[in-house]
């Protein structure tokens, strides 16, 4: 077996020294009635490089890639082009193959990069201070609203009806178990009200921005209805790129922002890792969940960084800690932070504006084709069209064709029947004018 | 003087024996570097975007109004910065790293590739499912690998890494339990635990109840069964345990709760000491996490990702999260919807959007299909081989507390051969930086004094594993005969000194701010 360097010798050398007669002495404690044999598992024995290229790239080719069609699926992951320089020194060995970084005098790569992560995070939402990464933006959500339950000592939780169906569920799945959950009416394409649903038991209200249509909210008047009650803003963000562009949470009143990092260096990965995006105030520091890396000084003067405030964390404080978590998305920060840094300023600007550009182009020629209208009046690189029939079956048909043309809102959201015929599109700098008409000449197909 | 042709001296010379103080502040191959922000200009970038003239815009009046203040870098720029941070770092591809509880082995560079096949990599999780039948049948493939190689029936996809995969298991407990119409809020869990245990039955709504541990470093079985009641949600625990010990009244205790009305929940941590030779459903198991991260060898990547899918017995597999993933004879389908499940699946809800760490998916299954069982097994065997071997030599030197029988995947020592050197665990285990290796872990479990748990992994040869072995001594027997110059301060060959975290912690510093900024006050 290639991966494992002892040899039968060595084996036999080192039972010598311990001075057991076998391996299988070694598992003594394990009660005889679990002891199993290799054939109980009915599984394939080692095979080499080839073979498992082999049978990898076989099961590749059974999916359609999205750089080879058409593409303009979101909802809440977006494929955006990540430079070369990326991929190439995320698998540096020094970064890949590290641990957390827990003795920090041979870690100040990651804790430097962390901290530099930490920064540009604050620096896009618009807030004071953000952490090293949780999972994803679902479970950052998650994290906020027990955040705000722990600040506020409140148990209510209000989620827009434009919160990301799978975002709403991950809140329920835990907020719900000390407290309430309650979720607004779903509105797509305009505003809820969500002021009168928010109540002196309401820790936080949750909103997204660009909302699951691709909607843009006007943040600050939820913010001072939310602040007259006492409770906290929590903004949701699923396409970090758009924060190149759009107003920031942070400076719309937010509290804590949860985004979803994964639009810049991480990539599709149909589905996961992601990298989860959490930045709140100053003040409810103590509260936060997950790590943080901070600047400190060795003992030589030097500066460096530790990871610190970790008395709020599970390995210290156990069960009063802020969070369980102990894994985040390490290399998947050093992705977006990478990114983040060979864009900069301009290139961040730019890449924004021509998303933007890209859909709204593409907006303007679907909703010229008969029967479909344009449904979200504002909007960054995704808006939501209303067509003439089932949006799952023409994005069925348009698969037959070779274009993946969007999420029908029927599969976020099965149960609402108003959202049946809603096609929610997204379009960014990968959406070349070749694909966009493409895109459109196979809509305008289906539809007649 | 020796010289070449050129008149170039070739011979050595001297070496100083004080070193100089450079005039740039690195250090030869060693190069400090200034934060990204420090290094930026305006109107510089790494990445050449088309300029666009937007003619409408449609952004509902919120357009950002002032600069992000990112600062702006051309791509050579970016390239050093990273690749001087990499070199501040310890990695296992360039030393052992005897991280206990952390299973740090080799990962297979075929794994990174495989990931990166567009057909897993450039997928949408959104895609209509007729599109994506290969990644799907990825997924199925690993779930075939994970439910037989515990032996257990079922398993969900969903969690991102182990702690969220406990809470995943704990709610499955909780529904089976509501299910039943009972109410049961207490959970056992040992002092010995990983702190993501108490943490996480905390998040799922239960109280933690601690269950003390032996003088020989198993969980108390007689004072576990005395807690056991009507209240009882669940016991949790680690096995093989965190003192690297495999629990031989492990069934008994299963048994007991089962008998209690309650549930087996294994942390799954150490599954990579008895993976290809024990099935946790033979003991008694309902519900483990297992991590890709540490059994499977999908790299740590600086602390994440990770991913914990969670295997499930009967009993509680019909309250796994969405989505589930089956197959209707036809092809795979991933439900998302719980109207779309028969009555008998009652789903406790979902973990996260979307469907799992794909990514660590891939590499997973990479490495089992190179592996294969027997593979699986030896790796198992050898790990455990490793740290025996460990224990057996320096058992003499350092204290071992429970090193009379064997371990398994790690080693235990405590500091008690340190007692009256003035020597602690931290600055043992800081002088290891300076031998150049990464230190084991220290101070857990908490139930020994001074703890040092070292875990090799089978990735190491025994040469490595003998010069390992012979350092750890020659520091252990330095100690011991007052010879403390090298614990003194250490490390003093690293990137850095010892870091001031007190400091760090009382007023923090977590962002870079412009000079003329005031840094936030606690």
């Amino acid at each position: 077996m290639r991966y494992l360097p002892l040899t039968p010798d060595d084996r036999a050398a080192m039972l010598r020294k311990i001075g057991a007669p076998s391996v299988d002495a070694l598992y003594r404690d394990v009660p005889s009635s679990a002891v199993v044999g290799r054939s109980a598992f009915d599984l394939p024995d080692t095979q080499g490089e080839l073979e498992v290229e082999r049978t990898l790239s076989r099961l590749a080719s059974r999916n359609m890639a999205a750089g080879s069609v058409p593409f303009f699926v979101g909802a809440g992951a977006y494929r955006h082009h990540v430079p070369a320089a990326v991929d190439h020194l995320i698998q540096r060995s020094e970064f890949l193959t590290s641990y957390t970084p827990y003795q920090p005098e041979i870690a100040q790569g990651t804790l430097q990069y962390l901290f530099e992560f930490q920064t540009q995070v604050a620096l896009l939402t618009g807030m004071e201070v953000a952490n090293a990464s949780l999972y994803d933006g679902s479970t950052a959500t998650a994290e906020a609203v027990l955040m705000a339950q722990r600040v506020t000592r409140r148990t209510k939780a209000i989620l827009s009806g434009g919160l990301h169906p799978h975002y709403a569920e991950t809140v329920e799945n835990v907020a719900a178990l000390n407290g309430e959950v309650v979720r607004a009416p779903v509105t797509p394409g305009r505003e809820e009200d969500l002021a009168k649903l928010i109540d002196d038991k309401t820790a936080c209200v949750v909103v997204q921005s660009p909302d699951v249509f691709g909607l843009i909210r006007n943040l600050k008047p939820i913010a001072e209805a939310t602040h007259a009650k006492g409770a906290l803003l929590i903004a949701v963000v699923t396409e970090v790129v758009s924060l190149g562009l759009i107003e920031p949470p942070g400076h719309q009143g937010a509290d804590i922002v949860a985004a979803e990092g994964q639009g810049l260096g991480v990539g599709l990965n149909f589905g996961g890792p992601y990298v989860g995006l959490f930045a709140t105030r100053e003040k409810f520091l103590r509260q936060m969940p997950g790590r943080l890396s901070g600047e400190t000084t060795d003992a030589a003067g030097k500066r460096g960084y530790v990871l610190t405030l970790s008395t709020r964390e599970q390995h210290i404080r156990r069960e009063k800690a802020t969070s369980n978590i102990c894994t985040n998305s390490g290399l998947c920060c050093l992705a977006f932070t990478i990114h983040l840094s060979l864009l900069g300023e301009e290139g961040l600007t730019r890449l924004a504006r021509t998303n933007h550009a890209r859909a709204s182009a593409l907006a303007e020629r679907l909703s010229n084709i008969k029967g479909v209208e344009l449904i979200t009046p504002s909007f960054f690189n995704e808006f939501t069209v209303k067509l003439p029939k089932p949006a799952a079956g023409v994005v069925d048909a348009l698969a037959e064709k070779r274009i993946l043309g969007g999420v029908p809102a029927s599969r976020l959201m099965p149960h609402e029947h108003d959202a049946r015929d809603l096609l929610i599109v997204a379009a960014t700098e990968t959406s070349s004018e070749e694909d966009c008409d493409a895109f459109a000449k196979g809509l305008a197909e289906v539809l007649s | 003087m020796t010289m070449n042709t050129q008149g170039r001296p070739t011979a050595s010379g001297t070496a100083l024996e004080v070193e100089l103080p450079t005039i740039s502040g690195d250090r030869g191959l060693d190069h400090e570097e200034a934060l990204i922000f420090e290094l930026g200009r305006e109107g510089v970038t790494g990445v050449d975007v088309p300029q666009v003239q937007m003619s409408e815009e449609r952004l509902g009046g919120l357009r950002r109004r002032g600069p992000i203040g990112l600062p702006g870098l051309s791509e050579p720029e970016v390239i050093r910065h990273y690749v001087r941070l990499s070199r501040m770092n310890y990695a296992i591809d360039s030393g052992l790293y005897p991280l206990g509880s952390c299973t740090m082995k080799h990962n297979p560079r075929l794994n990174e590739k495989m990931a990166r096949l567009p057909g897993f990599a450039d997928v949408h999780p959104l895609q209509p499912q007729q599109t994506v039948q290969g990644a799907l049948t990825l997924i199925s493939e690993l779930m075939t690998w994970l439910t037989r190689l515990t032996g257990m029936p079922a398993v969900a996809m969903s969690p991102k890494a182990g702690a969220h995969g406990e809470l995943c298991g704990l709610l499955a407990i909780r529904a089976a339990i509501e299910a039943r119409g009972e109410k049961r809020n207490r959970i056992l869990v040992p002092s010995s635990a990983h702190g993501t245990n108490p943490a996480t039955a905390a998040m799922a709504g239960f109280i933690v109840d601690e269950v003390p541990a032996t003088d020989d470093g198993h969980v108390d079985a007689d004072a576990l069964a005395a807690k056991l009641g009507s209240d009882v949600a669940a016991i949790m625990l680690t096995n093989p345990n965190t003192c690297g010990l495999f629990e031989p009244r492990i069934k008994e205790m299963a048994d007991a709760v089962h008998k209690a009305g309650g549930y087996f929940y294994c942390d799954g941590a150490n599954f990579n000491a008895i993976a290809g030779r024990v099935r946790p459903r033979d003991l008694g198991v309902d519900a483990m996490h297992i991590n890709l991260h540490k059994t499977f060898s999908t790299p740590h990547g600086g602390g994440g990702p990770g991913a914990g899918p969670v295997v499930l017995s009967a009993r509680l597999a019909p309250y796994a999260p969405l989505p589930l993933l089956v197959h209707d004879g036809n092809e795979l389908l991933l439900i998302e919807d719980r109207a779309a499940l028969g009555k008998d699946e009652k789903p406790f809800g979902r973990m996260c959007a979307f469907h799992g760490q794909m990514g660590m998916f891939s590499r997973a299954l990479t490495y089992m299909l190179s592996h294969g069982a027997d593979g699986i097994r030896q790796a198992s065997e050898d790990a455990v081989l490793s740290a025996n071997y460990i224990l057996a030599s320096l058992k003499d030197v350092m204290s071992a507390p429970f090193g009379e029988g064997p371990c398994m995947h790690e080693a235990l020592f405590d500091d008690h051969f340190l007692e009256g050197s003035g020597v602690t665990t931290l600055d043992f285990a800081k002088a290891m930086i300076d031998e150049g290796y990464h230190p084991m872990t220290m101070y857990f479990p908490l139930v020994v004094h001074g703890a040092m748990l070292i875990e090799p992994t089978e990735s190491e040869s025994k040469e490595s594993l003998d010069r390992f072995i012979h350092v750890l001594r020659e520091m252990a027997l330095e100690a011991k005969a007052g010879k403390t110059e090298r614990f003194e301060g250490a490390p003093r060959l690293a990137p850095r000194r010892r870091l001031d975290e007190t400091a760090a912690a009382r007023k923090p510093i977590l962002r870079w701010k412009p000079k003329d900024l005031p840094q936030a006050a606690e």
